[in-house]
């Protein structure tokens, strides 16, 4: 098991959840993807649309200004 | 009725399928095509791009101006044409300078290229075909596109494939 970092603050609709699902896609089960992102879209919507492919999200939690970090288990 | 009644019956049986119709060729109405394509297929529909007329231009093999095509006719024509390169604006195309101003100011500005995006498309492995009818009258053969066009379509086959889900035409 391992965890694999991936900063989408300065990426735009779609590549947020663009780099999100390629990311998770390269993951092994049971391996942790930690996402740095901002607020407003990649915030309300990357944790959600994770759970809704089945994956589990561990942790949203607030970096620093308008970062976020979210711990999402493949 | 209830409004419960009345959403049900608005909303498509498969909400998670999106289908589009690229008819246009022109550079911004691609990159509206790709955006929702992979953003859709990033967050699980399952999308299907079924690539017909102009819009043939987006998955030619050879991406800038070539004498694609068998016939004479079709030939000049896919060489005014182009591929996805080459792809003009639909508004202040300026004979071909909007495309390369935009490319400049997208990658300045941190947005996917329409380039990007197609590769994006690729990897997330949205489906791509090839409309029939417009590929006999441009004389195009399935080997001109890019090996992810999956299938060469007619109207019906499309229909089948699009039940059930949205679908957009651009």
């Amino acid at each position: 098991m391992s965890t694999v970092k991936l900063d989408i603050t300065r990426e735009h609709c779609p590549m947020t959840f663009v780099k999100t699902k390629i990311q998770l896609s390269k993951l092994q089960s049971g391996d942790i993807l930690e996402v740095l992102l901002t607020e407003g879209e990649p915030l309300q919507n990357i944790p959600r649309s994770a759970r809704e492919q089945g994956y589990k999200v561990l942790e949203v939690s607030h970096v620093g200004g308008q970062v976020h970090k979210v711990l999402i288990e493949k | 009725m209830e409004n419960s009644d009345i959403r049900s019956l608005d909303q498509p049986k498969d909400p998670k399928k999106l289908s589009i119709i690229s008819f246009s060729g022109d550079f911004d109405k691609l990159v509206a095509t790709f955006t929702l394509a992979t953003g859709a297929a990033a967050v699980g529909y399952e999308v299907h791009i079924f690539f017909t007329f102009w819009g043939l231009n987006a998955i030619k093999k050879k991406q800038g101006r070539a004498f694609v095509g068998t016939g004479f006719l079709p030939k000049l024509f896919g060489f005014f044409m182009g591929g996805l390169g080459s792809a003009p604006v639909s508004r202040l195309n300026f004979m071909g300078l909007s495309p390369k101003i935009f490319r400049y100011l997208m990658r300045k500005k941190n947005v996917a290229t329409l380039e990007e995006l197609v590769d994006a498309a690729k990897a997330l492995e949205v489906n791509m075909y090839a409309c029939e009818m417009a590929m006999h009258i441009l004389g195009l053969q399935k080997s001109d596109f890019i090996h992810e066009v999956k299938e060469v379509l007619g109207v019906t086959t499309f229909l089948d494939i699009s039940e059930g889900g949205r679908t957009l035409f651009i």
